[in-house]
């Protein structure tokens, strides 16, 4: 392990912000995230001019940028980011955000994350998603995320004993989560004879193991502890962060991800471990990545993951809490939001601003991202620990 | 011949005929490399020449050490297939359909892994097979996994044949079928399993040997064709052009003169007249109704072989002029293949070193027998491959004017 990095000390994250998601949309992703700006000054009760710093995340902003949206937006931020990480955007910004309101190069810094989906979005996305894609893997059945999922979750069964049923448990739950929270998609309950029985997407997943694309945006503020104190914002600490890209390139198939090489640093610098955390906010586009980070976040050994499904109950209410919004499983994967959407749930709970299935004495929320699928994994993971007050 | 591949019914004619579709072929520069070795056949990959790392993705430089020395090298193919799926939704109409669509991760013995078209043969994972790289039916390169063993011809897997241009059960025109070459071809193409063939000829006061023997067989029509008549290729293609799957143009002018060796054009002009513009006639009469049955069913219109000579690549200059026309037809070739792609219909260029004819009788050896340009063709249909060299003197001369062209030049010119 390097050296010790700095804590976190005295930054606070607040005022939670969902832009009710559309399955589709004929809007722009700057209307989105327009619509998350303005929730923001008005959540935190500031005009936008206090906002003088900004981080986004979005895919289909093209051909704008961060840049391009202050402009459109009307700021004058001093601190200015573009984070083009898809699932680790939201803990990457959240990051970033901390260091500059540390340093003191921005005192409010926005995270949004928002995008649009037209009809033919997610094709054009996926056919041009990276150079690796485009050349190596879209060519081949232009299944999008699906074939990368489907060989990950193949070989995670075949290694590890995971049956369709522990996926399904963990998506049912999620569902159940879901039908509390307001701004889900998906309103039917799901039953695990549902899941079993959906149609085949590309083997072993199946529909209800994909995420569904969609429009919407997801953001909060990052500010110091003072000034949220003194805007009377409710707001939790941020304990501890941390990113990797490209971990373990050498690993036939992805079985693990960057956050092996990075929970002890994590759980270190907020002084606790997996036994603390109340709640867990992983990255869901497929329940497969549910399971690697369970295990590689420290809450159960590497190929346990099946085993720890069968002994725990995820509803919010359950023994272990997880993905208490329903997850973009059930609400939705609206573009890059889908890496923000877990951490605004998590503020939500530690500040006891649920606005669906609440978790009891929620102290230490857990989040996770995961992003960009390169070639045959995704290369981007995260994790952040929000705690109360 | 695998029976797992039935006669396909008879055509509904009730039904419209389907507009091609093609899997998408966008691809970097750099990933382009692919298929330099896919285009004769071969797997190659990125090695690094300075510390031998062998990758994929292609990329801009060695991701192990940094250097911008990337060579494209040929793999054995050897591998495990580490995880698989079968797609049942693309995002795509090319494989919309055709679903389900099988796909493997393997990692080869180099130490790369590769997401590859997945042969329905190959054993669930963790099982050993061999990556080839193939063209598909957007002229890019592919790569496909097949079993480690056994008969594995990519025409026999009801999925990956989309990658071939299998003669049988297709209709098959050979455009000179009088010519040694020709008669070769008209046998092998029907030993493939054609289910018939238009055999072209023109002065029909020939009757050189094995003609007779060719006109007798079943499954062959003999249809008059001359490719330096506009009107006669154009009433052929009226006749029958909605008809033909394959098109095997045979038809050359050949006449061993340097350029001091007889004066005049005369004799330019008529291997012009056949090599080139005959090609130029064909394209043009046959090539746009082939293009709209490029999706007709499972015997589609599929490809269209040229007989070249390697003399097109570098000029030959004891036979200057032939090796002038033949060039020509390389670039018409080049461009009817920019052309033909958009309804995955492939163009093939044979490129042989001397046959073994009455043109070349003053050539030592070694020469191919027609026999071999026949089985040459044939192999590229039921492989996947478009650019075919031929025996021990096209692979020399490839070598040479891959090389260096310029040597090739001088060597030739001895």
């Amino acid at each position: 392990m390097t050296n010790r990095i700095a804590g976190y000390d005295g930054v606070a994250v607040a005022v939670p912000v969902t832009v009710p998601y559309e399955r589709f949309s004929i809007r722009g992703a700057h209307w989105f995230i327009a619509r998350a700006l303005k929730a923001l000054v008005d959540g935190a009760g500031i005009s936008k001019d206090e906002i003088d710093g900004l981080c986004v995340g979005s895919f289909t902003l093209a051909p704008d940028s961060a840049v391009g949206l202050t402009q459109h937006l009307g700021l004058s931020p001093r601190w200015l980011d573009h984070v083009p990480m898809g699932g680790a955007s939201g803990i990457v910004s959240l990051r970033r955000a901390a260091r500059a309101v540390q340093a003191g190069d921005a005192e409010i810094v926005a995270c949004i994350a928002g995008d649009t989906n037209h009809v033919d979005s997610f094709r054009l996305s996926t056919a041009t998603f990276s150079m690796f894609a485009q050349d190596a893997v879209y060519p081949y059945g232009a299944g999008g995320p699906n074939t990368s999922f489907a060989f990950l979750t193949a070989y995670y069964m075949r290694t590890y004993g995971a049956k369709p049923e522990d996926f399904g448990k963990l998506c049912v739950a999620q569902r159940s989560n879901a039908l509390q929270f307001p701004h889900a998609l998906f309103k039917k309950p799901l039953t695990l004879d549902e899941y079993l029985n959906a149609r085949p997407v590309a083997d072993p997943l199946r529909l209800f193991d994909c995420v569904m694309p969609c429009a919407g945006a997801e953001a909060f503020l990052v500010m110091s502890e003072d000034r949220a104190r003194r805007l009377g914002l409710p707001h939790a600490r941020l304990r501890g962060a941390i990113e990797r890209h490209n971990a373990f390139p050498d690993d036939p198939v992805q079985h693990r991800g960057g956050w092996v090489m990075d929970r002890d640093r994590l759980y270190e610098s907020a002084g606790i471990g997996p036994e603390d955390i109340d709640l867990l906010e992983a990255y869901d586009d497929y329940p497969v990545i549910c399971m690697l980070q369970i295990e590689d976040l420290g809450f159960c050994g590497k190929g346990e993951g099946p085993d720890f499904i069968r002994r725990h109950t995820f509803e919010a209410n359950g023994s272990f809490p997880f993905n208490t919004s329903g997850g973009q499983l059930s609400v939705g994967q609206a573009g890059a939001a889908g890496g923000t959407l877990g951490i605004v749930e998590a503020l939500r709970q530690v500040t006891g601003q649920s606005l669906g299935a609440r978790v009891e004495n929620a102290r230490h929320a857990l989040v996770s991202g995961f992003g960009m699928i390169n070639f045959d994994r995704g290369l981007c993971t995260g994790a952040a620990i929000l705690a109360a007050t | 011949m695998s029976e797992t591949i039935k006669r396909p019914k008879r055509k509904n004619p009730i039904l419209k005929t389907r507009a091609p579709t093609l899997p998408p072929d966008r691809r970097s520069r750099i990933a382009l490399g692919l298929v330099r070795g896919a285009a004769l056949g071969n797997l190659e990959l990125q090695c690094c020449a300075a510390c031998g790392a062998v990758q994929y993705p292609p990329r801009e430089a060695c991701v192990r050490c940094l250097s911008a020395e990337l060579e494209w090298t040929v793999m054995s193919g050897r591998g495990e297939l580490v995880s698989e799926t079968t797609l049942h939704h693309s995002q795509e109409l090319f494989f919309r359909e055709r679903m389900p669509w099988r796909l493997g991760l393997v990692r080869l013995a180099e130490g790369v892994s590769l997401v590859v078209h997945l042969d329905a043969r190959c054993g669930p994972a963790p099982s050993p097979v061999i990556v080839e790289a193939v063209l598909d039916r957007a002229g890019q390169a592919a790569l496909v996994a097949k079993p480690d063993g056994g008969n594995t011809a990519l025409a026999d897997e009801p999925k990956l044949r989309n990658f071939t241009s299998d003669p049988r059960f297709r209709k098959v025109l050979v455009t000179d079928a009088k010519s040694p070459v020709g008669q070769a071809v008209v046998r092998a193409v029907l030993e493939a399993g054609a289910d018939l063939v238009w055999a072209g000829h023109c002065e029909p006061w020939k009757n050189p040997p094995g003609w007779p023997a060719i006109a007798e067989l079943p499954k062959v029509t003999l249809v008059p064709l001359d490719v330096t008549d506009t009107k006669s290729v154009n009433e052929l293609a009226a006749e029958l052009g909605f008809k033909v799957d394959i098109v095997i143009n045979t038809a050359e002018h050949h006449r061993t003169f340097g350029i001091f060796g007889r004066a005049g054009v005369e004799t330019a002009r008529a291997e012009m007249e056949t090599n080139c513009f005959g090609l130029l006639r064909l394209a043009q009469a046959f090539g746009p109704v082939m293009q709209a049955r490029g999706a007709d069913g499972e015997t589609s219109a599929v490809a269209w072989v040229n007989l070249l000579s390697i003399y097109a690549l570098s000029n030959f200059p004891q036979h200057a002029t032939y090796s002038a026309s033949m060039a020509a037809a390389l670039s018409v070739a080049q461009a009817l293949r920019a052309e033909m792609r958009v309804a995955g219909i492939r163009v093939v260029n044979i490129f042989p070193g001397p046959i073994d004819d009455e043109w070349n009788q003053l050539l030592l050896p070694p020469k191919l027998a027609p026999s071999a340009v026949a089985r040459a063709i044939v192999g590229a249909l039921k492989g996947s491959v478009e650019d075919v060299y031929p025996g021990d003197i096209a692979q020399d001369w490839l070598a040479r004017f891959r090389d260096n062209p310029k040597a090739l030049e001088r060597e030739l010119g001895r």
